[in-house]
């Protein structure tokens, strides 16, 4: 099949490896991937900030970038949520309807990365090796947007070598929230340390989700109390294998 | 011909309990900080939630009643002013006064004068969230007269000079020791001996009340539900001290929310099976009062009911908002929020905190009045899922944060990624130079305000050596 890859802004920016192994995952499983490069970013931030005129041509630019493309997949629970549920608002706010209904259409297309390869791939075995002890997050938006329900456990269960253990209170919010981790700080900062507790709890050494979002704010706080636990992004697991990269 | 009377007015500043003295993240700053709110919060929380949710899983058609809830409510807000109208009339009919508040003002004004037409100097009030919005103790007070909480944890807020925390549990941030202090310091004719044992306090307050309900004339209630098609009113409580409100006094009077309307008798069925479990954990509430107009020989002689708008037409008048208005005050949306959870309720400022207050009192006072509330939450939309009637609190949120003023260099930050996420070639040279971060200090510790925010309990990433895009043109 061929796939298009919405890397995201945060991914393509800051966090390479996860669309990285999206990509290589998705080759392996012997598709082909291609990335337009007219894509930047979906518009969550501005959307749930506040500022959906700001947003206007950046929901414009996605539909125009993957119109032409059959299926899409992002690395991310939190922009498909954003594409699935906020785009076509967003044009009809504008008062633009006929953007509203092609960015239905593009929507309908886009999947995030569990929901391709369990859904519209059909595979649950991506043949992947990750030796390490693993607590999956399963991500606000992932779970309650995007309700991906267990696909990615399912996905994670069938990786070699892969101790996956269970997060105590998993479904609650890690205090990211976007623009909410700066403007509430201290709210933010409150959530994550229960997060962390719970991630700590584990033993893993591994704590893995769907959102590089939320991963990089629990792996900053991890990171900044010198934990030695790692944030890694469900795609980078998957595309693990026992060669060497 | 219909004529434009303008745009409906929000609920007025300086009365009522809407407003905070200070933005939510100041607030929650403070609240955050104290260990014993925290502790209790997250006990009472945790407790209600678990059982909740053992009772809810026990309905087989749980996702159909909300969605029956939902429906109803929504036919409600379409069919409004024939609906209360109708009310009107069938209280009328039924020997009671119906009276019409435009705001706060209005429905203090209104209640205060019925009760200096009784004669009496003392109320006793069934626990009532329309009150409390409305400032009605603050303004009873004034004119000399004394209002009596008879709901327990609402007697605990009154007596410990205190604001409400929680809509259900309004007492909620208060341990049993803590209860203790505020009986022996303030509570009428309290033993001296008493101790934290919760049957004992329960057994302090009883006897102060019964004495009350006792002697009291002139009750104060708010309502749950009013159907239209009987004029029948409902409060739905535990105690059973709304019971002895509604019956015992020569003089009742009723101050609901215009939105708390229901169209007819048989859509209680509906709504008495989605409160009590959504909201207490139980199956049915211990006490379910109705009563219509008034009875010769029986209950209250004189009833009077007050049908408060303060700022509920405004938010009808929102296409997205007014969801906000078929919240049924149980809380739910409270128990399950993360942000609630550590914040409590006096942070968010108004007597509706949590999610449902975070999208109902911006919309009440304006969204200039409460900027900083639909902010207030990490939109992970655990309130939805947990709303009785569906109300899609996430997407309200946004919808606010769309209409809240925004700060200036915000805006121009905003305006300015828009700007670049739209021109590949500017958000090229932007990726590259997020490399340099670096040169703001390590891990993100000398980020600019508000950004530093951000570095105050995490570490940034350090930035990749190359972007994505980068990697993939050079594969």
């Amino acid at each position: 099949m061929r796939i298009a890859l919405f890397a995201t802004c945060l991914a393509d920016t800051m966090f390479p490896a996860a669309a990285k192994a999206t990509v290589q995952l998705l080759e392996r499983l012997g598709h082909e991937v291609v990335f337009p490069e007219a894509q930047t970013c979906c518009g969550q931030m501005h959307i749930n900030t506040g500022y959906q005129q700001e947003a206007l041509p950046l929901v414009r630019r996605y539909v125009r970038t993957f119109e032409p493309c059959d299926v899409v997949v992002a690395p991310s629970g939190s922009c498909v949520g954003s594409i699935r549920h906020q785009h076509a608002t967003v044009a009809r706010q504008a008062g633009d309807e006929g953007l509203a209904s092609r960015a239905e259409a593009v929507a309908g297309r886009t999947y995030e990365l569990s929901e391709l390869l369990v859904d519209v791939l059909k595979v649950e075995d991506v043949g992947a090796y990750y030796p390490h002890r693993v607590t999956y997050h399963p991500t606000c938006h992932s779970l309650r947007v995007l309700r991906v329900g267990d696909r990615p456990l399912r996905l994670l269960r069938q990786v070699r070598g892969l101790d996956l253990v269970e997060l105590p209170a998993a479904e609650q919010c890690c205090g990211f929230g976007g623009t909410f981790a700066v403007k509430n700080a201290d709210t933010s900062t409150a959530m994550l340390a229960d997060k962390m507790r719970h991630v700590l709890d584990t033993g893993a050494d591994v704590c893995t989700a769907g959102d590089a979002s939320c991963l990089m704010h629990i792996g900053g706080g991890l990171s900044r109390l010198r934990t030695g636990v790692r944030t890694v992004h469900l795609a980078e697991i998957l595309a693990s294998t026992e060669a060497p990269s | 011909m219909s004529t434009f009377l303008g745009m409906p007015a929000h609920a007025p500043r300086g009365v009522g309990q809407l407003r905070g003295d200070e933005p939510f993240p100041a607030a929650a700053r403070t609240a955050l900080a104290n260990p014993q709110l925290r502790r209790n919060l997250q006990h009472a929380t945790t407790t209600i939630r678990g059982k909740s949710g053992r009772v809810i899983a026990e309905v087989p058609d749980w996702q159909e009643l909300r969605s029956a809830g939902s429906a109803l409510k929504a036919y409600t807000m379409a069919n409004l002013p024939q609906l209360l109208e109708q009310l009107e009339e069938k209280v009328t009919a039924a020997g009671g006064v119906v009276h019409w508040a435009a705001d706060a003002n209005e429905a203090n004004r209104i209640v205060t004068e019925l009760v200096r037409a009784t004669g009496e100097q003392r109320v006793i009030k069934v626990k009532s969230m329309a009150t409390q919005e409305i400032g009605l103790n603050e303004a009873l007070e004034a004119a000399g007269i004394t209002p009596v909480e008879t709901d327990l944890a609402e007697l605990i807020v009154q007596l410990g000079h205190d604001k409400p925390s929680h809509i259900l549990v309004p007492a909620i941030h208060r341990n049993r020791s803590e209860i203790r202090e505020i009986f022996l310091r303030e509570m009428p004719g309290v033993d001296p001996a008493l101790t934290d044992d919760p049957p004992e306090l329960a057994g302090a307050a009883r006897r102060y009340l019964r004495e009350t309900f006792l002697s009291t004339r002139v009750a104060v209630s708010g309502a749950n539900f009013a159907i239209a098609d009987t004029g029948t009113l409902a409060v739905v409580e535990s105690e059973g001290n709304g019971r002895m409100c509604l019956t015992l006094p020569d003089t009742l009077i009723t101050v609901m929310g215009i939105e708390k309307v229901v169209p007819s008798w048989p859509d209680l069925e509906v709504f008495l099976q989605l409160l009590p479990r959504a909201s207490t954990g139980e199956r049915m509430n211990p006490y379910t009062s109705m009563w219509t107009g008034v009875t010769p020989g029986d209950g209250p002689q004189n009833f009077h009911l007050v049908l408060l708008d303060n700022g509920r037409t405004a938010v009808l008048a929102d296409e997205v908002g007014r969801q906000a208005l078929h919240c049924i005050r149980c809380s739910a949306c409270l128990n399950v929020c993360p942000v609630y959870e550590r914040t409590g309720g006096h942070a968010y400022g108004s007597v509706y905190p949590g999610p449902i207050g975070a999208v109902l009192s911006p919309q009440l006072t304006g969204v200039e009045d409460n900027a900083s509330l639909p902010y207030a939450s990490s939109l992970c939309g655990a309130c939805f899922d947990a709303c009785p009637v569906k109300i899609d609190i996430p997407s309200i949120l946004v919808h606010l944060r769309n209409q809240a003023p925004h700060p200036r260099s915000e805006k121009a930050a905003m305006a300015a990624a828009a700007y670049t996420m739209d021109r590949p070639r500017l958000y090229e040279r932007a990726q590259r130079a997020v490399r340099f971060s670096k040169l703001l200090g390590k891990r993100g510790r000398g980020l600019p305000p508000p950004l530093n925010g951000w570095a105050a309990s995490r570490d940034l990433p350090d930035p990749p050596a190359e972007s994505f895009r980068d990697w993939w043109r050079g594969r």
